[in-house]
């Protein structure tokens, strides 16, 4: 298989755009990454997107997208597993330049969400559960969440505080990030004060609803080595894994088995292990989730990700920055364009582009990605070469 | 939801229809084509306990647009005797007195309703035992 390499870096200021549409959004990032890379021509494109059939009423927008980019008859693909899509694309970019099929791919995620009001768009959301067996009995997602954390609270002492000292230390990266649709910082006690929308969960401990895109250039690293003028990072570990749709047919609530298999496919093919990650973008859809991400990819202990997150071990500052972007919670999370803004900021930090934000000497980041509660997760690791 | 959709799902949600693997014991609920465990596609019906207990649950004050006027409402993941597990409401109680390991019991409810003409969904939610 040819190694990858990524070129190109692309994003906007997310947030509430009701002047702009999802081809808007999506153009914008794509021209950008093409120009980062300072390349005129693409071989090919994968978009992650998860229902803009229920957000804007439109599909097949593989097509839509490539018509307006302005390249005819480009092969475009889009692919779909609910808020991983955009690691998804990724992935599937990287399939596409590993085998040869094309040498240089546009890869990108978008999300149209604030058409709908935020009944539909919950509802729009909640069609990543399991709709026969969750959905009809009124389930959401911070439901699901919801009722991980409080097993993982019962098992191992896990406090409120403690997750929302996650939202904390994110909206204190977000407030560095000039993209983030956030850009505020918060105290335990905002987050504590918050509306409960699902107990033990706080309104603060929710990502928003949020309408944005990114995209990244990826290329066989032969040709990053003749045409880039930027720092090359390298694509070096990759692994996806799927578990069960409905929560209730998990045999342990506390942690996401899905999440623990892609990293460890993602390490061995790496050749590394979780303590020689300087960087990670975790998804933070719930605060309870990056708790539970980070002990399922083995940076902490099972039961010790509160813990970690409480006494700064996962801030800017820390041994293992974590969502220095701001994460889903204060960067926003418009559901397929996540998992590229993922790679986008770990591109950043690789190339020591990362400003304000910039974590020291980082040369190794990953990525983690999850559709629903963990039915799909996907992991990326890349190095600056 | 359209006639078919709710009709196909009556026997599990009127009649807590699940499928035992033949081959090695699993059970399903719902039902499934294939054993995750052994790979067997031989299963005979059973039909599920309706006692169980509470194994997490979560009290919703945001809900989607079908359920909004329910709020606040709690749901539940709950194990039921013969270990299936199955997600569920918890109605008729007290939502500050749940806790995990409570014994509830599964009976016939009004879930929702939709359309102009208010059609009912039924199916099962859990109340204190």
């Amino acid at each position: 298989m040819r190694e990858v390499a990524i070129i190109g870096l692309g994003i906007h200021k997310w947030g509430e755009h009701w002047d702009r549409s999802l081809s808007d959004m999506f153009i914008d990032v794509a021209l950008k990454a093409m120009a980062d890379a300072e390349i005129d021509k693409i071989d090919s494109m994968c978009v992650g997107c998860m229902t803009s059939g229920l957000f804007v009423g439109q599909e097949h927008i593989a097509v839509q997208l490539a018509d307006y980019l302005g390249i005819k008859h480009l092969p475009a693909t889009r692919v779909e597993t609910a808020c991983a899509s955009g690691a998804l694309a990724f992935r599937t970019g990287l399939a596409e330049v590993m085998s040869g099929l094309s040498d240089i791919v546009l890869v990108g995620g978008v999300e149209k969400m604030t058409d709908v009001s935020v009944e539909d768009a919950t509802f729009a959301l909640s069609t990543a559960a399991d709709q026969d067996y969750e959905g009809y009995h009124g389930i959401t997602f911070p439901a699901l969440c919801a009722m991980m954390a409080r097993s993982h609270m019962n098992r191992y002492g896990s406090t409120s505080e403690q997750l929302a000292s996650v939202a904390v230390k994110n909206h204190f990266n977000g407030a560095l990030n000039p993209n983030a649709q956030y850009q505020s910082q918060i105290t335990i006690e905002n987050v504590m004060n918050s509306t409960i929308i699902a107990d033990p969960l706080h309104m603060l401990d929710c990502s928003p609803i949020t309408d944005g895109a990114a995209a990244v250039i990826i290329c066989s690293m032969e040709t990053a080595r003749k045409i880039s003028k930027k720092p090359i990072v390298k694509v070096t570990g990759w692994g996806h894994a799927t578990d069960t749709l409905a929560l209730h047919n998990r045999e342990d609530f506390t942690t996401l088995k899905s999440t623990e298999l892609a990293a460890q496919q993602a390490f061995k093919i790496a050749g590394i292990g979780p303590r020689d990650i300087d960087v990670a973008e975790i998804h933070d859809g719930f605060s309870i989730m990056e708790v539970i991400a980070t002990e399922a990819i083995g940076f902490f202990e099972k039961g010790q990700g509160g813990f970690a997150a409480e006494q700064g071990r996962t801030a800017l500052n820390g041994e293992l920055p974590v969502n220095t972007s701001g994460g889903l919670k204060s960067r926003g999370h418009p559901a397929g364009a996540t998992g590229v803004a993922q790679i986008v900021e770990i591109g950043y930090q690789l190339r020591g582009d990362a400003g304000k934000r910039q974590v020291q000497n980082a040369r190794i980041g990953l990525t983690q990605n999850i559709g629903g509660i963990g039915g799909s997760s996907l992991i990326h690791i890349m190095e600056a070469v | 939801m359209s006639v078919p959709k709710y009709w196909r799902n009556i026997p599990q949600r009127y009649r807590l229809e699940a499928v035992k693997c033949i081959k090695c014991g699993k059970l399903f609920f719902p039902p499934r084509p294939v054993c995750n465990e052994c790979r067997s596609q031989e299963f005979e019906t059973v039909h599920l306990s309706d006692e169980g207990k509470i194994v997490t649950f979560t009290v919703l004050n945001s809900a989607p647009s079908k359920f909004s006027y329910q709020t606040p409402y709690p749901i539940a993941v709950i194990e039921l005797s013969d270990s299936a597990k199955i997600c569920a409401q918890i109605t008729d109680c007290d939502i500050d007195k749940l806790y995990i390991g409570m014994p509830v019991k599964l009976q016939m409810r009004k879930l929702s309703t939709e359309g102009d003409a208010g059609i009912i969904n039924y199916g099962y939610k859990a109340v204190p035992a």
